[in-house]
């Protein structure tokens, strides 16, 4: 069966997206947040995912005021990189595993979760810089993406529980694929700014560091926090650190943080980092392997 | 597992400083941030630049007029007000050649050089007074999630704080 490994988060600084194709990373302002992610480029590397799902959102790339999905699930083969006003940025087309994907589509909005699709979307900063940061700039992504966009732009966006409880749904979901695959899941975006306003340039760095310690150990008072407090405490932009919660909800309870990095400031906002591994079951690991073959047959009766 | 409780309404609007673009202000600004989208297109940046006021009588009739006015002068603040959303009022500024600090600057009343190096001192604090509340009501609030340290820390001030 596929399984969901680890969980990822990372902010998705559109400013760090520019310092990689304007070939600045390695001024001293940059190094300070790319050295932050060189220890996450080995890891991600030993663990070869073989499918991951960046949890993001749509800065009026995609999707503007004309709809406004919750959440929007890309169930295509690909999803080619957004012009967002400079031109598409310079990185490899997102593959997608639609397979997977209409798997988790039809397992999670038969939990109830209503869920969009998407079979054409293109997808912007939000999801290809937390996959830059992770991967670095190889000419094709290592692994199909399966991407999952929530907004986060009108308010409001959907609460701490809810994407909680989309996580468990889609851990449920990828548990009961059949196919062998290794998944591993980023929850991307925040943490603490503001970038409208007069407020603009609000920075709350000890609410970063409990949202992190809380994260790993007591993800339940998180999902506990409403949006007036996110906003106020964290930035009106700060918000979206409820993507986060999906990652969370889609691991085990009990969790290994393995790395954490944290620096301030990126642009106009405080980045945050973790890696969190589900901790590893003896007892699961003598399942017999399913080979591709074979589980797409399953689907395949599964579905008719 | 109890869901996390409901604002009510328009409680947000107690943060200063801010305008949550929520679906009424998504509404009232849907013009105006269609207008932001169409910048996306290099041809329309063109078209933009080569004569604003035509531009956006032409193509976006539909702007009301403080809407029009707050474009073509700029008023960053103002647009938010009047529906505009950050993300898309920023294509504005992109359109223009600006980096997002120089709208920051503007919208904070402030330099872009002072801008940047407030962020690189650490951003604006929430701690300071008249950050968290317009009403004073959560001018204490703090979060639930941070530790309450802050009586100790904040000591120093002289202010006294109620938990």
């Amino acid at each position: 069966m596929a399984r969901i490994v680890a969980g990822v988060t990372s902010s998705h600084v559109p400013a760090i997206g520019a310092a990689i194709d304007n070939h600045r990373t390695g001024e001293p302002y940059w190094q300070r947040v790319f050295e932050g992610f060189e220890r996450s480029k080995e890891w991600i590397a030993k663990i070869k995912p073989d499918v991951c799902i960046v949890v993001y959102n749509d800065h009026a790339s995609a999707f503007s005021v004309e709809m406004i999905p919750t959440f929007a699930l890309g169930t295509a083969t690909e999803f080619p990189i957004a012009d967002e006003g400079w031109g598409p940025r310079p990185v490899p087309i997102v593959k997608g595993h639609p397979e997977l994907a209409a798997h988790i589509a039809q397992s999670v909005i038969l939990d109830e979760f209503d869920l969009t699709l998407c079979n054409k979307m293109e997808v912007d900063h939000g999801l290809t810089v937390p996959l830059n940061l992770m991967f670095g700039s190889p000419k094709e992504w290592p692994c199909p993406v399966i991407p999952l966009a929530v907004n986060v732009v009108m308010y409001p966006p959907p609460t701490g529980h809810r994407c909680f409880m989309l996580g468990k749904a889609i851990k449920k979901a990828v548990e009961s694929y059949p196919e062998d695959l290794k998944v591993v899941i980023f929850g991307t975006g925040g943490m603490s700014h503001q970038i409208s306003g007069q407020r603009a340039g609000l920075i709350n760095s000890k609410f970063d560091h409990a949202f992190l310690d809380n994260l790993t150990k007591n993800p339940q008072k998180l999902v506990k926090m409403d949006h007036l407090e996110y906003m106020r405490e964290a930035g009106a932009e700060g918000v979206e650190m409820v993507m986060w919660l999906i990652m969370r909800g889609a691991l085990d309870d009990k969790v290994d943080e393995v790395y954490r990095f944290y620096t301030v400031p990126a642009s106009n906002t405080a980045v945050g980092h973790i890696i969190l591994e589900n901790r590893k079951k003896a007892a699961k690991k003598s399942a017999p392997k399913m080979k591709r073959a074979a589980a797409r047959a399953k689907i395949d009766r599964v579905r008719s | 597992m109890a869901p996390a409780k409901h604002t009510t309404e328009k409680e947000y609007d107690d943060i200063p400083g801010t305008y949550v673009f929520d679906a009424d202000r998504s509404r009232l600004g849907y013009h105006l941030n269609m207008f932001c989208m169409s910048l996306m297109k290099a041809e329309n940046r063109k078209a933009f630049k080569e004569n604003e006021e035509k531009y956006l009588d032409d193509r976006f009739p539909q702007l009301t007029r403080e809407q029009r006015e707050a474009i073509l002068k700029r008023q960053y603040n103002r647009l938010l007000e009047l529906g505009g959303n950050i993300y898309f009022t920023a294509k504005l500024g992109a359109s223009d050649g600006h980096p997002f600090q120089h709208l920051a600057a503007l919208m904070t009343g402030s330099t872009q050089q002072d801008y940047a190096d407030l962020m690189l001192r650490g951003g604006r604090s929430v701690e300071i007074k008249g950050n968290r509340s317009r009403s004073g009501k959560y001018a204490n609030a703090g979060s639930s999630i941070v530790k309450a340290e802050k009586a100790k820390s904040k000591s120093s001030k002289g202010k006294k704080r109620r938990g």
